[in-house]
């Protein structure tokens, strides 16, 4: 299933602008892109093509891969009634995209999160204050290799109680 | 205590009164102090429902007219720690919450108990994981477990009242040589 605007789109954003491809699943148009495009990709996705909706930005966490995280953009047009999905590779060692705050002011909020949870880096975010972390946890819970049961507790645990003592 | 029949004994030096009058008062009883402290407060309990998670939904279950914790005497919720002496902690504490709950707890004045509403609450349930404190009682000590997910009234309600049994057969620190 596509739209006219998702093909619109598809064909405006040609292979070389930074998209490196693309194609439509389950009605969304997926772009996939070269980290250096994605500001102005969504610059031009938000003034030409009106997504005026920031939906999310997550990260998926692909442990072997050469280019191990995957951010993953989702936008919305509240005119033409479609999303489209953006998709950039980063390093594990330089995890970094560019913010999209100066163009959509919720993306702070959503930054914050992918940046507790994944460790991504958003170029010209200067506030990556943890948001639903606290200060002092160290590593980035939802990678793959954070331990699964590994606690951080704020509040020194009691030892071990054998029956209820008061 | 509670159930028991209280001894009816008549003053010293009374004439043999008709039987209606001589149940109708009696002139002085007997008991230990820490029953008659333990019987005062396990009537009284004011709970601060310390409410963070779906457990909220059987609290409001087992506080309404159906199952009515106020015949219990624990049915008016205090929101403020100080005024309260039953904490329930009802469902999923984070880590980021422990601290909360902590000086929730401290704040409350003596004579307080601790309820450990659901099996998150009791235990971390399903969590264990970076975010959830895997049970209370690691940060603060419980009187009374209630699991499930969520428990049934009955099952609150009989958690209730095994707290009831706990303090009338405990000991009161307010009971001592000047009491």
């Amino acid at each position: 299933m596509t739209t006219p605007i998702l093909d619109l789109v598809a064909t405006q954003l040609a292979p070389g602008t930074g998209v490196e491809s693309h194609g439509v699943q389950h009605g969304v148009l997926v772009l996939q892109l070269e980290p250096a495009a994605l500001l102005a990709v969504v610059t031009r996705l938000e003034s030409e093509f009106a997504f005026d909706l920031f939906l999310d930005v997550t990260a998926i966490d692909w442990p072997d891969a050469p280019l191990r995280f995957e951010v993953v953009h989702h936008f919305y047009s509240t005119t033409h009634k479609v999303r489209v999905r953006l998709k950039t590779r980063v390093s594990a060692s330089d995890p970094t995209v560019d913010t999209l705050k100066p163009l959509y002011g919720s993306a702070g909020y959503m930054e914050r999160e992918c940046h507790d949870m994944y460790g991504i880096v958003f170029r010209g975010n200067d506030d990556l204050r943890p948001i639903l972390l606290y200060e002092g946890f160290s590593g980035h819970p939802l990678r793959k290799d954070y331990p699964k049961q590994l606690e951080q507790p704020l509040v020194p645990y009691r030892p071990p109680q054998g029956t209820l003592v008061r | 205590m509670y159930g028991k029949p209280l001894p009816i004994v008549d003053a010293p030096g009374a004439t043999a009164a008709p039987t209606h009058t001589k149940h109708a008062s009696f002139e002085y009883l007997t008991t230990r102090k820490d029953e008659l402290v333990g019987w005062a407060r396990k009537f009284s309990l004011f709970p601060y429902p310390f409410v963070t998670a779906c457990c909220a939904m059987e609290f409001m279950a087992v506080s309404a007219s159906a199952y009515d914790t106020d015949r219990f005497g624990a049915a008016l919720p205090r929101f403020s720690p100080r005024q309260a002496d039953l904490l329930m902690v009802v469902g999923t504490v984070t880590q980021k919450q422990a601290p909360i709950l902590l000086k929730v707890y401290e704040q409350m004045c003596e004579p307080k108990w601790v309820m450990a509403f659901g099996v998150c609450a009791t235990s971390g349930g399903f969590y264990q994981n970076y975010a959830s404190l895997p049970g209370i009682d690691r940060i603060i000590p419980v009187d009374v477990y209630v699991p499930g997910c969520p428990p049934r009234p009955e099952m609150v309600i009989d958690g209730i009242m095994q707290l009831q049994e706990r303090i009338a057969s405990g000991k009161h620190l307010i009971v001592n040589e000047s009491f």
